[in-house]
């Protein structure tokens, strides 16, 4: 048998960690058929370090197809499947159950704020609307004359190092209560990557993206609850983030 | 659908009209918008968010001879290509990328890509497997990077830079057919067919050029870095068109995937010290690379850790798994350049690199093979005939700059040239063509499709069909094949494309209806699967990342040529010998006459 040898590895984590049952209450709602959501339960047999993706791809391969929810990569850089556990946002593909309190049921949400589509997918065109607003792309006039690279400093480069890492998962931003109250709010998502743009020392339009968020449904609705932090799987300081961009608004520039 | 506008409403089908029809948002995809959308009207049409591609998974860096850092040079990583891919790269296409690489990395600078920097301010270049000095002397630092998440960087600049250039988006839009017309004896592309799938309706985007740039199919085994959207969709499209697939034999197993999950933990981590360790803490590839060690290219460093497992040198309880050591490199290094790889082993393994070696094993991670393609990106019809006003670029096509394995970055920067190249091209033909008629009923081969799945008994499970076919294709043609081994996958895989008639899709509903989704993904991915071992089993040598026991030798007088694949007769019959038939197409050898590969 040709490679059989690399067919069943792994280190078997399943031995360590061993089966468990976990009940899983998922937020339903199918827009063509339910006036309103539903809470739907299953007890599911899940193991060792499975996530919270292999728990709802188990439901939709094993109990139930219709049960819908985006996800690509499952391991934590596409953003795909940002959605509430147990009341947090958080990624399902980063989420281990056995990390959660596996023996109450876990509740599996929609992210809020987002108009809900089905079940766990939300209509994310106002949070892509909200980043395409901040134009989030590298404004300069000139290119370098030699045909090569601009230089920029490892200093200048760690500056912004924090909010290049944003994967737009809109954790952050869906979990913000003023986002929850004023759908017009830019949102920390926004913030975080005009940020990157406004600490990049190769950037000339700080001022632009500094007065589009000096607005009134800018910088200033931040009531620095830190909910985003906490929410961000990328452990992006976001409120650290809001807060530079504050700063620098003040000052009149970054 | 916020984005863009709703196209035309005739009979319950969208139709839209752009001189440039992009299928697929990620790297390839995007470059080739950002230069074809500034020139005519153009259109990106995506099953995902353009930001959720897989090029924001690749980690380690995007080959050019830069020098920022060490003496290099582009003929060094011709040779070095064309060597990695064991000859059976095309020479001159390998000399465009290695050339171009020096443009494409500047322009995703000056596009505002934060590279990390050297003192000097420049781009910072590192090792990785393959790439060496003067014609394989030593490691040579080739790889430009951003931490360990360069291709988050690029897919993150590009969209950005999409966003700049007002690029019309169809997101969450899964294209299922390639529309074509016959216009003077010839069949020349007219358009795509999409299923949206908020709503279940259907869009016909008519187009005077189409470029597929859908990525890759790892879905076809178990153990894959691959995201679980990378089920092939473009390259079974054009296969089921009739078109060829080039190479479909040659996949690549990364060396490194968290064990049991199949994550990936970049090459990188190698060009930066670490170390692969069998269970005696043996630094095992000496024995295998006397020269360049854990770089040696991909196919022999995973055929090596295959082979001391084999041996009783695997690590752990049940010997099998190999160590990724990086704990003789300092935590600041560690931080500064692998952040990502070593959260991914302590969120998913529970292992802190600072302190453990980390369990790894070889995972399906790259198709050096599919849509066959000119080095202008014109899509191939035949060995030298191209089909007008198509193309593709990336992971689903197959130039050939990658011949039977691909070096690490080479994929990063494969994006960027033949995106590019891609974009310009089809930006030219679109200026001068005219528009190809749409054909009557264009959406009537949709619907059969989705008819198709719909209508099954539903004895069959979407899930169980699709594990049997990847822990078979994992099992049988994997890092090691046999004929025994692919006839047996073959045999299996002949069963499932007969069950798959009967398969069930609960969700009965239009909107978001990723049932419907994942049915007609498993169609591609068993399509795929066939042709993948069908031309395997043809091929009777050892080269690049197809190992035949059998045949452990490689075959420079008969089978240093690419394999091309056609469907014919009935594409639905279960006997691939019905409806396979297998050509080959010469390499083109400039600079390099092959040698024995040692390193």
């Amino acid at each position: 048998m040709a490679s059989d040898v690399l067919e069943k590895g792994g280190p078997r984590a399943h031995d360590v960690v061993p089966t468990f049952t976990v009940t899983m209450i998922v937020r339903r709602f199918d827009p063509e058929v339910d006036n309103e959501p539903r809470w739907v339960d299953y007890d599911l047999q899940m193991h060792g370090t499975d996530r919270v993706l292999d728990a709802l791809h188990k439901i939709k391969w094993e109990i139930d197809g219709s049960l819908a929810f985006r996800r690509s990569c499952a391991h934590g850089v596409c953003g795909s499947d940002a959605m509430r556990i147990n009341g947090r946002n958080r990624l399902a593909c980063k989420t281990l159950l056995k990390d959660l309190d596996i023996s109450k049921p876990i509740y599996i949400e929609a992210l809020k704020g987002l108009p809900l589509e089905k079940d766990l997918i939300v209509d994310m065109e106002p949070f892509f609307d909200s980043f395409r607003e901040v134009q989030p792309f590298l404004m300069s006039s000139s290119k370098p004359k030699d045909g090569k690279e601009r230089l920029q400093s490892s200093e200048e480069r760690a500056r912004f190092d924090d909010t290049t890492k944003c994967i737009l998962c809109a954790a952050c931003t869906s979990s913000c209560p003023v986002f929850w109250t004023d759908g017009q709010y830019f949102g920390p998502a926004a913030i975080v990557n005009a940020h990157r743009f406004i600490f990049d020392s190769r950037d000339e339009g700080s001022q632009v993206r500094m007065d589009i968020l000096n607005d009134r449904e800018g910088v200033w609705r931040c009531r620095t609850t830190f909910n985003c932090t906490d929410a961000c799987p990328r452990g992006i300081q976001v409120t650290q983030a809001i807060a530079e961009v504050k700063q620098a608004i003040m000052r009149g520039k970054p | 659908m916020a984005q863009s506008e709703q196209g035309e409403l005739i009979d319950g089908v969208h139709y839209h009209k752009h001189d440039v029809v992009i299928v697929g948002a990620g790297g390839a995809g995007m470059r080739a918008a950002i230069e074809a959308g500034p020139q005519v009207s153009t259109a990106v049409i995506s099953k995902l968010y353009p930001t959720r591609s897989h090029t924001g998974a690749a980690q380690g860096g995007m080959a050019a001879a830069l020098a920022n850092v060490e003496e290099d040079n582009w003929e060094w990583h011709t040779y070095d290509t064309v060597k990695g891919g064991d000859y059976l790269v095309d020479q001159d296409a390998a000399e465009i990328l290695a050339k171009e690489a020096i443009d494409a990395v500047i322009d995703l600078e000056n596009m505002g890509l934060p590279f990390n920097r050297t003192p000097e301010g420049r781009i910072d270049q590192r090792r990785f497997g393959g790439h060496t000095r003067e014609h394989g002397k030593a490691p040579v630092r080739r790889a430009c990077y951003a931490a360990d998440r360069t291709g988050h960087m690029i897919l993150q600049t590009l969209y950005q830079n999409c966003v700049k250039h007002g690029i019309n988006f169809f997101n969450e839009f899964y294209v299922l057919d390639l529309l074509m017309t016959e216009v003077k004896g010839e069949t020349r592309p007219a358009g795509v067919v999409a299923y949206e799938l908020a709503t279940g309706e259907l869009h016909v985007f008519q187009g005077k050029s189409i470029i597929f740039a859908t990525g890759g199919f790892g879905k076809i085994f178990k153990t894959t870095s691959n995201a679980h959207t990378l089920t092939g969709d473009g390259v079974g499209i054009m296969w089921r068109k009739g078109l060829p697939l080039e190479d479909m034999e040659f996949f690549q197993f990364h060396p490194t995937g968290l064990a049991g999950l199949g994550i990936l933990l970049s090459e990188a981590a190698r060009g930066e010290g670490a170390i692969l360790r069998n269970s005696d803490g043996e630094r095992f590839m000496e024995r295998y690379a006397p020269t360049i060690k854990d770089l040696a290219p991909r196919d022999i460093v995973a055929r090596s850790m295959a082979t001391e497992i084999r041996e009783g040198r695997g690590a752990g309880p049940y010997k099998d798994y190999l160590y990724l050591d990086i704990t003789h490199l300092e935590p600041a290094v560690i931080d500064a350049k692998l952040p990502d790889i070593t959260e991914f082993a302590r969120t998913y393994l529970g292992v802190e690199p600072y302190t453990e070696p980390v369990p790894v094993l070889p995972t399906a991670h790259y198709a050096m093979g599919g849509i066959p393609t000119t080095n202008d990106a014109e899509v191939l019809r035949s060995n030298t005939e191209t089909v007008p006003g198509l193309y593709a670029a990336g992971e689903c096509a197959c130039v050939s700059v990658h011949g039977s394995n691909r070096l690490g970055t080479n994929s990063l920067l494969d994006i960027n040239v033949f995106g590019k190249r891609a974009g310009n091209n089809a930006a030219a033909y679109a200026k001068k063509a005219d528009w190809v008629a749409l054909p009557k009923d264009p959406t009537a081969g949709v619907r059969k499709l989705l008819d198709h799945v719909r209508s099954g008994d539903g004895s069959e499970r979407i899930a169980v069909i699709r594990r049997e076919l990847q822990e078979a294709m994992d099992r049988n043609a994997q890092v090691f094949r046999t004929d025994d081994s692919l006839r047996e996958v073959g045999d299996l895989i002949k069963t499932l494309r007969a069950r798959y008639r009967n398969v069930q899709v609960q969700d009965k509903g239009k909107r978001f209806n990723t049932d419907l989704l994942e049915a007609v993904e498993l169609g591609f991915l068993l399509d795929l699967a066939e042709v993948v071992v069908y031309s395997a089993r043809n091929r009777k040598e050892s080269r690049g990342a197809h190992m035949r026991e059998d045949y452990p030798k490689r075959d420079d007088e008969n089978l240093m040529v690419h394999t091309m694949a056609y469907l014919t007769g009935d594409a639905e019959s279960a006997v691939a010998d019905d409806h396979i038939k297998l050509d080959w197409k010469p390499v083109v050898i400039t600079n390099y006459p092959p040698t024995e590969r040692k390193y």
